[in-house]
């Protein structure tokens, strides 16, 4: 086989975002990092939210806030564990230095964090039913997949952002959740509104779960293009 | 402002001048005006009796607070699409948004105390409270990021893009409150827009605020930025310094 000479720059912007997520996912299927450590951080968290909240009843009725608050944790370890990895040797600066732009690595990092989001919190999901008791309705359930794939996008985004923002500093483990938890603020509301919805855990109609989709929609849209713009000036060094 | 010369002595450079001094008087006589309006000349509410005279510290102290991270989102902005890329809008970001984060911290505690004593609660999930919290906690991180360090370019290019994702965020936290209280209504407190008919002495103190706040503000930005162009001018002194005495140390006979 001839050997490749095309650089970087030469290649799509959105086939090099899927070759930097494989990348990471690859990584992550080797090292299995987030499957063997922050799942089992993420699930002991919510076996947690059990024993503050004792009595079963209140814990069924605020699990959809439970299962989000788990995930948010949850994103600041993934975030930690996707930057740690571009921190070491450099990798982030050779990408950049190879031609790679940065809307590339924002988009590939933030698809990669996505997909492993999702896992996750299909896990939380399962384990607040199992221990909180939850039942899920057969017409909630398009709604929960939607809101599912439109927060987890959300957060990916605005993990990628900030993760991008503090990889390779001192003192990022401290500085992360102050950037992230008040942007990803809507993503909580909004998020925990629409599975109360779909879950009828506080007595909400499934349709009163539809408008808050629409926030979800908006926050992803709004951080994927504002994040777009920013990451070049963030981790430009 | 300009950046001190090479020669300038950071160690003894003030950052007072006449205008500012003059300035600085005003503020005291305004700061002065207030507390003789606010405490003395201004009557009690009728239906807050004394608790009202919070009211001259609060509403300055946000529309302080506001104006300085308008002023921290413009400059910043202005810093990242000038083709100049100048410190001096960098500079004048910085030292908004510190005395932004004071006086937001000062509208929260100051707000919270005349909820108690209004609402009978410290606190109530109002969007515009919240959103207040919020834009408090984004710039605690907005200076945390401004120190990370760097190059000065750096810090600016860093810092003028997370205050810009800022103006992107608070927008989005006070849509997401405000539509999570409509759909919840449960509060039971009174709103704090409610239609406010005011004393005619009770508007002049707090134009008297407004006024003596705003005059603050120019000050202590003055101030603060003339300090940062120092520290920045001292920490490139301090490398310099560094460089020279590591040369000169290799020079000197049995040197490394």
């Amino acid at each position: 086989m001839a050997p490749d000479h095309s650089v970087a720059g030469a290649i799509p912007p959105w086939r090099l975002a899927w070759l930097i997520a494989l990348k990471d996912l690859r990584i992550e299927a080797r090292s299995r990092v987030v499957v063997y450590q922050v799942l089992p951080f993420a699930v002991i968290v919510m076996v947690m939210f059990g024993f503050a909240l004792d009595d079963d009843g209140i814990a069924q009725r605020v699990a959809p806030g439970l299962i989000w608050l788990a995930t948010l944790f949850s994103l600041l370890v993934v975030v930690q564990r996707s930057f740690a990895v571009e921190a070491a040797d450099g990798a982030l600066d050779a990408l950049r230095v190879a031609g790679v732009d940065a809307v590339s690595i924002f988009l590939g990092k933030a698809l990669a964090m996505a997909a492993q989001l999702v896992v996750l919190e299909l896990v939380l999901f399962v384990t607040a039913v199992v221990l909180y008791g939850p039942r899920v309705r057969p017409g909630g359930l398009a709604l929960l997949v939607v809101t599912w794939v439109l927060a987890t996008i959300g957060l990916a985004l605005v993990g990628t952002l900030y993760g991008g923002l503090t990889a390779g500093f001192t003192g990022r483990e401290t500085l992360l959740p102050l950037l992230v938890l008040p942007v990803v603020a809507p993503v909580l509301i909004g998020a925990t509104r629409a599975v109360e919805s779909a879950l009828g855990t506080t007595g909400a109609a499934v349709s009163e779960g539809w408008p808050w989709i629409g926030l979800l929609t908006v926050f992803a849209g709004a951080f994927g293009v504002g994040g777009s713009l920013a990451f070049g000036p963030l981790i430009d060094e | 402002m300009s950046i001190p010369p090479d020669d300038t002595d950071i160690t003894t450079a003030g950052t007072s001048s006449a205008a500012t001094r003059l300035l600085g008087t005003l503020v005291v006589v305004g700061v002065a005006w207030l507390v003789a309006f606010g405490l003395l000349f201004s009557p009690a509410d009728r239906d807050q009796r004394e608790s009202v005279r919070i009211m001259y510290v609060h509403v300055p102290s946000a529309w302080l607070a506001y104006l300085a991270f308008i002023v921290t989102a413009g400059a910043s902005a202005l810093y990242l699409f000038r083709a100049a890329h100048s410190l001096v809008w960098d500079r004048l970001a910085g030292a908004s948004a510190e005395v932004g984060v004071v006086f937001m911290g000062i509208t929260l505690l100051t707000g919270m105390l005349w909820g108690r004593l209004s609402w009978g609660v410290f606190w109530t999930w109002d969007a515009r409270l919240t959103t207040t919290a919020f834009l408090f906690v984004t710039y605690v991180g907005y200076l945390a990021v401004r120190r990370l360090g760097g190059t000065h370019q750096q810090r600016a290019r860093r810092s003028a893009a997370v205050a810009l994702l800022g103006v992107l965020e608070i927008p989005l936290v006070h849509f997401s409150v405000r539509l999570w209280r409509n759909l919840h209504q449960e509060s039971t407190v009174a709103r704090p827009d409610g239609d406010v008919k005011m004393d005619g002495l009770m508007l002049f103190s707090l134009v008297v605020g407004l006024v003596a706040f705003t005059l603050l503000y120019v000050w202590l930005v003055i101030h603060r930025q003339r300090a940062l162009v120092l520290e920045d001018a001292a920490e490139d002194h301090g490398l310099e310094q560094a460089l020279s005495d590591r040369r000169a140390e290799a020079a000197l006979p049995g040197g490394r």
